[in-house]
């Protein structure tokens, strides 16, 4: 019986797959990508530096180092410091629980985590000062004892929490969820107790993706406008953080000011793409 | 150390596990829990190491009844499908984990702990390979690991759910006879979870079959494949051939 005979024809053409699209193509596509962050990334971040720049460093200077700016930049900084480190150990709570064990009301938790990102955030910041407010609820109480929340820091670090509650812990549900628990049971049977397994197990695994939410908090806390123009009041020297007082410098028509300013939270923000590429070429090495 | 089972029971929602099951595992056997998806044997087995709850019965460790300790207090070994090493742990460290979590007055020195782990990988013909991380190792030397990691703690049993069911044929049928010379060796009171039936007849001391949540037949391969019970039993033995011979050297 003969052998069958196989081609071997095409074997000796250059090897072309399905998903070679035609050169043309390709750098149109490119191209178009290109133009697109240009035009919205680029551009505007490069204006802000060359306007905060205009009239040369002194007045650069000058403008972040003014006793509202400072204010300003302290507040944004407190705002920050506590609601990262806060919503970092939520986030690290809520994920644990919902990623290792089941339990009744699992998805309502979820769906109420995801809520500051569906909620405009005007409206997390008038929720506040429904609140907390003169007219709220609480705010008879709060004048009573002469505890100030709205229209002071207390109220701006509160509506910061809210609206930099999912990041993290959102970060870490899916992550955590891949990872399963069998590590977890693993060390149980070997003789390690809870908070053990924790810290020697659960923690270095997620280790990326926590640095990952970090990052993202602290770019929206610093960065957040909304909610924090709400309750604040725009208090100058006092109840204003860096992007309430950019605005105020603005509507001021004192541009390189509100541009020098501006600039710094442009600076966080390459700061954070930076550890964040860093942080996902780790995480994408790992696996 | 023997292990008696009284009488568990366990639901999972609507869905019953295991229906009222009894059975012993002598002291120094290795037995296999053998049937199909579903019957309630990876149950059991979690059961008797404690990452699972009983709804009613007891286990009874030596006698002593164990129904409501926690699974670090078991002195149990567990050996997972999907070996469960700690990623980020080196193997040295993978297999070190059980000692240096010990409460500080029961915790070797670091040298001690250091002999006991090569001593470990040695047994399990990998010590060249102490410095490398789970990801860069094959699949039968991550369990082998596993196993390893299991025996550190000195464990009174020895519980692995469908070891091998995650490796391919050729490396599944090594470790399978590595697994009965270990045991010849170590003697550990040894149960294993496995939907196959060669591998149940040809490793274990004895055999426990099992259907959906119930015992079908307890015996030794022999008794089980000659003299099956139950129709179940005979149906589900009916595929395989057993074979004896001696190894002529």
């Amino acid at each position: 019986m003969q052998p069958a005979r196989i081609s071997t024809i095409g074997s000796q053409r250059p090897h072309r797959t399905r998903m070679d699209e035609p050169w043309a193509a390709r750098w149109l596509m490119i191209g178009t990508a290109l133009l697109f962050l240009g035009l919205f990334l680029l551009i505007p971040l490069a204006a802000v530096f060359s306007q905060a720049m205009e009239k040369g460093l002194a007045v650069y200077l000058s403008a972040i180092s003014e006793p509202d700016a400072i204010s300003a930049i302290q507040l944004t900084v407190l705002a920050a410091a506590i609601s990262v480190p806060l919503n970092l150990i939520f986030g690290i709570m809520a994920a644990w629980a919902i990623a290792k064990f089941e339990f009744p009301g699992k998805s309502m938790i979820i769906t109420l985590i995801d809520l500051p990102f569906t909620v405009s955030p005007i409206i997390s910041g008038m929720v506040y000062v429904l609140i907390f407010g003169l007219q709220g609820w609480i705010g008879p109480w709060l004048y009573a004892h002469d505890i100030k929340i709205i229209f002071a820091a207390p109220g701006v670090i509160l509506a910061t929490i809210f609206v930099t509650f999912p990041f993290i812990a959102r970060e870490l549900i899916p992550l955590m969820e891949s990872q399963g628990r069998e590590e977890e049971e693993a060390a149980l049977t070997l003789g390690a107790g809870g908070l053990q397994t924790f810290f020697r197990v659960t923690l270095p695994n997620i280790k990326w993706g926590l640095l990952y939410g970090v990052i993202l908090c602290n770019a929206r806390a610093m960065g957040e406008f909304g909610a924090v123009s709400v309750v604040s009041g725009h208090i100058r020297g006092s109840t204003n953080t860096i992007p309430l007082h950019v605005e105020i410098l603005y509507n001021e028509y004192n541009f390189v000011a509100a541009f020098a300013v501006a600039s710094l939270l442009a600076m966080l923000a390459l700061v954070t793409l930076a550890v964040k590429s860093l942080v996902g070429w780790k995480m994408r090495e790992e696996t | 150390m023997d292990i008696e089972i009284v009488s568990i029971s366990k639901q999972f929602g609507r869905f019953k596990a295991l229906k009222d099951v009894s059975l012993r595992i002598p002291s120094g056997e290795l037995v296999a829990l053998l049937g199909p998806s579903g019957c309630g044997k990876t149950t059991i087995l979690r059961i008797i190491a404690g990452l699972e709850s009983t709804d009613s019965g007891s286990i009874l460790f030596n006698g002593e009844d164990v129904t409501r300790r926690r699974v670090g207090e078991r002195n149990i070994g567990f050996v997972f499908q999907h070996y469960a090493l700690f990623r980020h742990m080196t193997v040295f460290e993978n297999v070190a984990f059980g000692l240096r979590v010990k409460a500080r007055q029961i915790r070797p020195k670091k040298e001690q702990i250091k002999s006991k782990v090569f001593e470990l990988l040695r047994l399990i013909q990998l010590d060249h390979l102490s410095e490398k991380y789970p990801a860069q190792l094959s699949g039968g030397q991550r369990q082998r690991v596993a196993l390893a990691r299991a025996l550190a703690v000195e464990p009174q049993v020895l519980l692995l759910d469908e070891p091998f069911g995650a490796l391919d044929a050729k490396v599944r049928l090594e470790l399978r006879r590595w697994l009965r010379r270990l045991h010849d060796e170590i003697h550990v009171t040894s149960v294993f979870v496995t939907h196959d039936q060669v591998e149940a007849l040809e490793v274990s001391d004895r055999v426990v079959v099992m259907n959906e949540g119930k015992v079908e037949q307890i015996g030794t391969p022999e008794e089980v494949y000659n003299h099956p019970a139950t129709p179940f039993t005979c149906d589900f033995l009916v595929n395989v051939n057993l074979f004896h011979g001696n190894h002529v050297k």
